[in-house]
């Protein structure tokens, strides 16, 4: 049988298919197959998603249980009482803080240790575990460590003696920032080193042959060959990153008791639990939550357009 | 933002290569043998980097096995004989290490069952079956991973909480987590990779879907189920914000949780017991850093960061 029999054969066929599978595709029953799935989106994502903007715009807070309340809609006011509350002025500057920290620091090591154990050495895989170690690990049990490291007495301060700063760290208005953002930092980075050396990996080695015989040494190879070649995994890293730094709780909730000291490390999540859950005023929290959704939207967008095209 | 989470699944595929790239780059490999500055200072810096990533867990695991744990310098490499497991007595009596453990285990195995049942169906349909609007199911999977879990915190915590009553429920635990579009990834790119012929010769032999899946499918899928597994036991393991915003029952809580509380009730008082603190997070942290040891070879950095919410 020859090419074009066998193609007019199966024009043929597809044309003698019944009505059902003209409509549907091939297999309908896929339907079925990714129906529950579809349906716990739907009730808990799509929905979710609708009513977040839903309580924003209205004077949503929890009443007694049973209780019949009016929730009027409201427009912007609940953002407007959020954008005009001090408190979440210092939360966002905080990821202003947290990010500017936190970015820089993450795509430099990672970028320099990923190259470090993009090559031949030994003790490789100990090398890649370990770094890997913390962020696989409980931030809970992460933190517990370094309140301790950190505290007033603590080895950090020990080693420091007088350069310890007074009050300490994690009770310091100028250093509690800073020290989420380490943790944070410290925590994440196994992850993104892992992703930078999977993008080296990829790296065509004719062209480190190419700059070898240019004559570049090892740091203009890795300026003009490694770094150019993981510009992908680095937009990644800084979009990734910046989420992170969008949504951190844990932290202020618990290495800085509460947002600590006074506020200095208040995060948008933590301020979202405190007005929307503790207090009970849901429209507030939804409020913050859809600003924080859209600045992230916004932002990844752009630092996609930015850094992402060449 | 769909821009960024198509470049994760790339990563991903990226990922996969690369143990190819590894065995093409043998050659240079064999030549990087040489003792070169470069490659010394590659080495100081990696392992200075393991030590910093390495030194709180020994100094975490150090301070759960010391009575008095000492901040000094020299407390971090205390005598063997002053060990003793009386911080692990203690904070069994205030947490109750058995039931709290538990606990995590329940909402952990939960959320892995419903992942593995909705990410299996949809993750094969998404592959291998042919129906209209395949593309846009997994657009919809791809929507729910770029958007951060806190934004729908506030309309899950009233939706569950409040309209039906699951506060304090393992069901309202897990439902959130039970969308996880990372595990229809993993499924789904497994696969895609199969030879559609193993499929279609089922059917030739009269099988049903749902039979292929069961019978063909998920037996060679074995090594993406372990993945899928793992990087889903990292998530609620280690989760803190969700359980804590609706356990208020000692009881009920995971590990995490209860640790946590421990932590923010005891900070401040004078009677500040580091030993239990970490004593309950090793416990909390261990399982997770064993477990990724063990089957490492199973994490691909790019999986996981998907994997975990919050």
């Amino acid at each position: 049988m020859n090419q074009q029999t066998t193609t007019a054969a199966l024009a043929a066929t597809a044309n003698r298919q019944p009505l059902k599978k003209r409509v549907f595709g091939e297999h309908p029953i896929g339907y079925a197959f990714v129906g529950p799935y579809f349906l716990f989106w739907l009730a808990l994502f799509a929905f979710p998603l609708v009513f977040a903007v839903y309580i924003a715009f209205h004077d949503y807070f929890f009443a007694a249980p049973g209780a019949v309340v009016e929730r009027p809609f409201v427009g912007f006011e609940n953002f407007a009482t959020v954008l005009a509350d001090p408190v979440a002025q210092r939360a966002a500057l905080n990821v202003v803080i947290f990010v500017v920290i936190n970015v820089p620091l993450t795509v430099l090591l990672g970028l320099v240790l990923a190259a470090a154990l993009n090559q031949a050495l030994p003790l490789r895989a100990f090398f890649r575990a370990s770094y890997f170690v913390p962020y696989v690990a409980a931030s809970v049990a992460l933190i517990a460590v370094w309140l301790w490291m950190f505290s007033r007495d603590g080895i950090v301060n020990q080693v420091l003696g007088p350069l310890a700063p007074n009050p300490s760290w994690l009770v310091n208005r100028f250093w509690a920032m800073p020290i989420i953002a380490l943790f944070a930092t410290w925590k994440q980075l196994g992850f993104y080193v892992l992703l930078y050396l999977a993008a080296m990996q990829n790296i065509p080695h004719e062209l480190y042959e190419a700059a070898e015989i240019d004559g570049a040494g090892t740091l203009q190879r890795f300026r003009s060959v490694t770094v150019p070649g993981v510009r992908q995994t680095t937009t990644l890293v800084v979009i990734v990153a910046f989420i992170v730094g969008a949504n951190f709780f844990t932290e202020p909730y618990l290495l800085t008791g509460g947002g600590g000291p006074n506020g200095a490390s208040m995060s948008p999540v933590l301020l979202m639990y405190q007005k929307g859950i503790e207090q009970g005023n849901a429209g507030i929290g939804a409020a913050i939550g859809v600003m924080l959704a859209a600045l992230v939207m916004i932002s990844s967008a752009v630092i996609y357009r930015v850094q992402g095209r060449d | 933002m769909a821009e960024s989470t198509q470049d994760l699944a790339e990563t991903r595929t990226e990922v996969a290569k690369r143990s190819d790239r590894e065995t093409t780059t043998a050659g240079s490999v064999a030549r990087g043998r040489r003792i070169t500055p470069g490659r010394i200072l590659s080495l100081v810096l990696l392992l200075i980097g393991a030590l910093v990533f390495l030194f709180p867990f020994w100094y975490m695991v150090v301070g759960a096995f010391q009575l008095k744990p000492d901040p000094t310098v020299a407390g971090a490499f205390p005598d063997p004989s002053t060990l003793t497991v009386d911080n692990f007595i203690a904070i069994n009596e205030r947490l109750n290490l058995l039931v709290t453990l538990r606990n995590s285990l329940i909402f952990t195995l939960g959320v892995i069952v419903s992942t593995l049942v909705l990410g299996l169906l949809a993750g094969y349909a998404l592959a291998v079956l042919n129906f209209r609007g395949r593309g846009a199911v997994f657009g919809i999977v791809l929507l729910s991973l770029i958007l951060p879990f806190q934004l729908l915190m506030i309309p899950l915590f009233v939706m569950i909480v409040r309209t039906y009553g699951l506060a304090d429920t393992f069901l309202g635990m897990i439902l959130p987590f039970a969308v996880n579009a990372t595990a229809v990834f993993i499924f789904r790119q497994f696969f895609l990779a199969v030879p559609q012929s193993l499929f279609d010769a089922a059917r030739v032999d009269g099988a049903g879907e749902l039979r292929i899946l069961l019978r063909v499918a998920v037996p060679i899928a074995r090594p993406a189920i372990l993945t899928a597994v793992l990087v889903t036991f990292i998530g609620p393991w280690n989760e803190f914000l969700w359980p804590f915003l609706i356990t208020k029952q000692a009881n009920l809580q995971p590990l995490a949780v209860a640790l946590a509380n421990f932590i923010s009730t005891v900070a401040g008082s004078t009677a500040n017991p580091v030993g239990a603190i970490l004593a309950g997070a090793t416990v909390l942290a261990i399982p997770v850093v064993v477990l990724f040891l063990v089957f490492q070879r199973y994490f691909q950095a790019s999986d996981l960061g998907a994997g975990v919410k919050g």
